[in-house]
């Protein structure tokens, strides 16, 4: 039981310190960094567009009072995490009539799930890859298809993004070259909406896909090769029993438990990689509103999303962490 | 398991299979590292003659003729800009190393520092610094490193390789720091304890030396991992833009839309490079787990 509290314990402590990094960076970087933040992007906004002729001077001391740069930092803090619990994340910088949170809402869902399926496609395909290519009775011909997919997972996602963009969207017309949906369609819980958007999903899906398949068969290979080498598979196999049961009951169910832990450790390395694959395919998700933001130096739009990002990334580890000791009682006795 | 029995008949009989001599009869000095280091070694002359060849004027904004395909006179062709790609690579491998090797030199001695601290002295400043580690890494560092960037006004090609190097340790100090508990336990170093050695000389004549692989190791892990980084926040947008490296060519790739005009000339280039150092890079290390951990010489 003590072991048990331990574990949660830990993980909690260690919850919490992400938390507080997220929201500490979020604060101090821009505070750290000589020069005035708002100012500087005020400046930047007049000098690109000058379109829109907004009263700057207003805007950044509104900005300054509301961010109360003239007190002292303890107070400034204080402030920004009373707002930071309140779900107030201020206001686009570029655009002052939408907020920050409302922005990040609608982009959400996009991101969530892309990344869900990709993620779930890449994992279930590579554990099932690389579980075969550990198993003596796998044809040989596997190993040599598999091997360009083992190459490819040294190349970042966005890369494949654009390669595929190319191929399959401008030689053969297959796929739309970005957006998340076509600029015709009105989104509404219909059939050719979910069509439409489908269509859209099916490039970035692919190059998250393509990029982490050889990861996760890479890992589950070693595992599944460590399970082979243990007596009890030997014993199984003087016992008779086909080669099928030893696979799947004796091989797969017991490297799968230490390839579900690196799917928590994984997932920070996958969303990073998402969000530039989203910034390639100009997608409606985080990393599209990430890429917009920064694009239009919309400070405020660029702490939200990252603030956001790292702070469900690190509830989704936790959560993951928390669930694991319950499939493998190995765990529950580790510190 | 055939794999297994190869693998034993090499290193039983390593001179009837490879009649070289010296090192190059070592059986770990596999393909996967004998290519990766080949690769390693070409990227690294084109990164050293690269620039000497060129006029580094051509990478300039209209610098001659601009939407060319590749032809004789401009081997990649020119951009939208007028910038010849040939020219932009040439300038654009070396910054890209550049960020890679210094990112990686200072995450790679922060890691093997906090990791000789965490192993070797256990208690609290292990619990402290493994916390840390645990839980940055679950933080996509794109994020992270986003905000610093983001804040930074004038972005070069030294304070990008300082930027992403924030986030360049927590791999190396993990991996090391396992070694150092492994080691620190071994009989040859509790014979040096026995004799009177202290600590210094516990750590760097007993310790340090057995951590080479492994520090080789990460450090390979380092350079990858921060060129990945910096390659990602360039294509964002956020890198020294007024410099070339492979990922500000892919930013301005995509900025001027060069897939959709079908100029494969000018982001094909930079995607091909950066594919090609990450295999080297992937190869030797995959080599190098050979040197640092015997055991997978039986079992890969």
């Amino acid at each position: 039981m003590t072991d048990a509290v331990r574990y949660v314990g830990r993980r909690v402590v260690q919850l919490l310190l992400v938390i507080w990094v997220a929201t500490t960076l979020n604060f101090m970087v821009p505070r750290l960094i000589p020069g005035d933040p708002v100012a500087a992007a005020l400046a930047q906004m007049q000098a690109s567009g000058g379109s829109v002729s907004v009263d700057t001077a207003a805007i950044a001391a509104d900005y300054n009072a509301k961010f109360g740069f003239d007190q002292p930092l303890w107070n400034q803090y204080v402030n920004y995490l009373t707002d930071l619990m309140r779900g107030d994340l201020g206001v686009s910088l570029l655009n002052p009539s939408q907020t920050v949170i409302a922005k990040i809402g609608s982009a959400i869902p996009w991101s969530v799930g892309l990344l869900l399926v990709a993620t779930i496609i890449a994992f279930v395909v590579g554990t099932i890859l690389g579980a075969l290519l550990a198993w003596p009775r796998t044809p040989r011909i596997l190993g040599a298809a598999a091997a360009p997919l083992l190459l490819l997972s040294t190349v970042p996602y966005y890369l494949l993004a654009i390669i595929l963009i190319y191929l399959f969207a401008i030689v053969f017309k297959l796929f739309p070259p970005g957006n998340g949906f076509s600029p015709t369609t009105i989104l509404g819980p219909n059939w050719a909406t979910a069509v439409d958007i489908v269509n859209h999903a099916i490039l970035p899906a692919l190059s998250i896909v393509l990029g982490a398949v050889g990861f996760w068969a890479l890992g589950m290979r070693s595992l599944m090769v460590g399970v082979l080498g243990e007596d009890y598979i030997t014993y199984a196999d003087s016992k008779g029993l086909s080669p099928r049961r030893i696979f799947l009951r004796y091989g797969v169910r017991n490297a799968l438990l230490p390839q579900i832990t690196a799917l928590a450790l994984a997932l920070a390395t996958v969303v990073s990689g998402a969000i530039l694959v989203e910034a390639i395919f100009n997608y409606p998700g985080l990393g599209g509103l990430l890429f917009s933001s920064v694009l239009s130096k919309d400070i405020f739009v660029i702490n939200g999303v990252v603030t956001v990002l790292i702070l469900s990334l690190a509830f989704a580890v936790f959560l993951i962490d928390l669930i694991y000791p319950l499939i493998d009682p190995r765990i529950r006795h580790q510190g | 398991m055939t794999a297994q029995t190869d693998s034993t008949v090499a290193v039983a009989r390593p001179a009837s299979r490879r009649a070289r001599t010296g090192l190059l009869r070592d059986p770990r000095l596999t393909p996967q590292l004998v290519v990766g280091v080949g690769m390693l070694i070409a990227i690294a002359l084109f990164a050293i003659l690269g620039p000497l060849l060129v006029d580094p004027k051509m990478a300039n904004v209209t610098a001659t003729t601009p939407r060319l395909p590749p032809s004789a006179e401009h081997w990649l062709g020119t951009d939208t800009q007028g910038r010849d790609l040939w020219t932009v690579m040439a300038l654009a491998v070396p910054n890209t190393l550049k960020i890679g090797l210094i990112a990686g030199i200072v995450g790679t001695v922060i890691g093997v520092v906090l990791a000789l601290i965490a192993g070797f002295f256990g208690g609290l400043p292990d619990s402290i610094i493994r916390l840390i580690c645990d839980s940055l890494l679950t933080v996509p560092g794109i994020a992270i490193l986003v905000i610093i960037a983001a804040n930074i006004e004038q972005m070069t090609v030294e304070v990008m390789a300082l930027t992403v190097a924030a986030l360049a340790w927590m791999f190396p100090t993990r991996t090391i720091r396992a070694q150092v508990l492994t080691i620190r336990e071994r009989s040859y170093v509790e014979v040096a304890r026995a004799s009177g050695v202290g600590s210094r000389g516990l750590i760097f004549r007993e310790i340090m030396p057995n951590l080479m692989p492994f520090i080789a190791a990460s450090f390979v892990g380092a350079v990858a991992g921060a060129m990945l980084a910096s390659i990602g926040l360039e294509a964002l947008g956020l890198g020294a833009i007024q410099t070339q490296t492979l990922g500000i060519t892919i930013y301005w790739s995509q900025e001027y839309t060069a897939v959709l005009r079908g100029m494969w000339w000018w982001w094909a280039p930079p995607v091909v490079a950066i594919s090609l150092i990450f295999l080297a890079l992937f190869l030797t290390s995959a080599g190098m787990d050979r040197f640092a951990n015997p055991r997978l010489r039986r079992s890969a």
